[in-house]
């Protein structure tokens, strides 16, 4: 009778197995992992960094993690975001947003929580700023963090957006360290079907932008 | 002709393999586990309890994540709230102390702030925590998040929970409230209702997750 299926006692459980193929498992305690890598884009002297495809119903959430970021321009910079209704055709969705921060020099001459009105939107198709003075002047200088999308397909609700963001800041006479919060909405029923990511002037020298699905 | 390959297919997946040698190469590093999606329609409240229709709300997993995607009213109301049970979902009342504050900024630029929000806060009150405030019934709002509860299965720990959300309110302002607090007891916490305030919960979903 043909071999169809192998059984574990007929295999030797105690010996090494190097698997090099795709091991998608079901957990063993339950339920499933529901949070897929989709697309990683890596910045070399890149004017934007954009995603404009597998953007859609597939996940009810979406996260973007960018791993220093670190920016051209040899002037404070925000690194900052839009979102596209038209798979990247154009970048500049209405929306409305609010943004916090803490700070702290590392001088520690001053360190507060507070809003930050210069850099939420209100009503703007601007691109939204993810930081507060990524600076290029130290090579060692960069902003990390997250931004969650949520249900960028409906074509019934407005898209919130929620992000957090930790940069090392250039504060003229002395840096500082920035946390900041970020969070709003597109102000439209329009799927959203592409985001891009970039500096309001110069490029983005270096850096890696994750795209993941969430379920 | 010598057996050289087995394929994938030649194996029985649905069994269980007990190695005990070093499996290396795509090893999962995988820590986020969808427990149960729950999809509101018109829904009073969406309860999680543990034990029931598939939901795991013990000691299975250190941290659970609640994410909320669009969860919209059927009427104006005033917020969008949590609570916990120690006894399975009978009852949804237990002592609370919590935090709550809100970045906020109107459509119209008018309003611009960080506040404490001392009205949404709770001390030792067993009501209903809101973690987001004022979502309209007109269409096109809803409000989204996450609320990350810690060990509800401790009976030594007060269990701690923290959420971040993202809302309209009234129709006209980016809200993006965050509270955090802990629930005063040492029971396990076994089961996790949400609701709005008033009305129902039209639509939208809340998906539970535990994380290793």
């Amino acid at each position: 009778m043909a071999l169809s299926k192998i059984q574990p006692a007929s295999i030797d459980l105690t010996a090494n197995y190097a698997f090099t193929g795709t091991n998608s498992i079901t957990s063993a305690s339950s339920g499933t992992y529901e949070e897929k890598k989709l697309a990683t884009v890596t910045a070399s002297s890149s004017g934007t960094l954009s995603f404009t495809s597998s953007i859609d119903n597939t996940y009810n959430i979406y996260k973007f993690r960018f791993i220093e970021i670190h920016p051209s321009h040899d002037s404070n910079v925000d690194f900052g975001f839009q979102g596209s209704t038209n798979t990247g055709s154009s970048y500049g969705v209405t929306l409305t947003s609010s943004f916090f921060d803490a700070y702290h020099y590392e001088n520690d001459s001053s360190a507060a929580v507070r809003y930050l009105t210069s850099r939420d939107l209100a009503q703007s198709t601007s691109f939204q700023p993810l930081s507060v003075n990524t600076a290029v002047a130290d090579a060692d200088q960069h902003v990390s963090g997250e931004l969650f999308l949520f249900d960028p397909s409906s074509t019934t609700f407005v898209k919130h957006f929620i992000s957090t963001t930790q940069t090392a800041s250039d504060g003229g006479s002395d840096d500082f360290s920035d946390n900041s919060y970020i969070a709003g909405y597109f102000n439209t029923t329009s799927a959203i079907d592409a985001i891009q990511f970039k500096f309001p002037s110069g490029n983005i020298d270096s850096g890696t932008i994750e795209m993941y699905g969430i379920n | 002709m010598a057996l050289s390959k087995l394929a994938a297919n030649s194996f029985d997946l649905t069994d269980n393999y007990a190695f005990t040698g070093t499996t290396t190469g795509a090893v999962s590093t995988q820590k986020l586990f969808l427990i149960k999606n729950i999809d509101a329609s018109s829904s009073g409240t969406v309860d999680f309890v543990n034990g029931a229709s598939s939901v795991v709300l013990d000691n299975t997993y250190k941290t659970y994540l609640f994410r909320i995607i669009n969860v919209h009213p059927s009427t104006n109301t005033g917020g969008f709230a949590v609570n916990f049970s120690i006894d399975t979902g009978s009852n949804y009342n237990v002592t609370k102390t919590t935090t709550s504050f809100v970045a906020q900024h109107a459509e119209a630029n008018n309003v611009a702030e960080l506040a404490y929000g001392s009205g949404y806060d709770l001390a030792q009150s067993t009501s209903d925590q809101e973690i987001t405030q004022n979502i309209y019934a007109t269409d096109d709002n809803s409000g989204c998040g996450n609320l990350y509860l810690f060990n509800p299965s401790s009976t030594t720990f007060i269990k701690h929970f923290i959420s971040e959300t993202g809302s309209m309110f009234a129709n006209a302002r980016a809200w993006h409230n965050f509270v955090a607090g802990y629930c005063n007891t040492t029971s396990a916490i076994d089961a996790v209702r949400f609701k709005f305030d008033t009305g129902n919960i039209d639509s939208g979903r809340i998906a539970l997750y535990g994380i290793k």
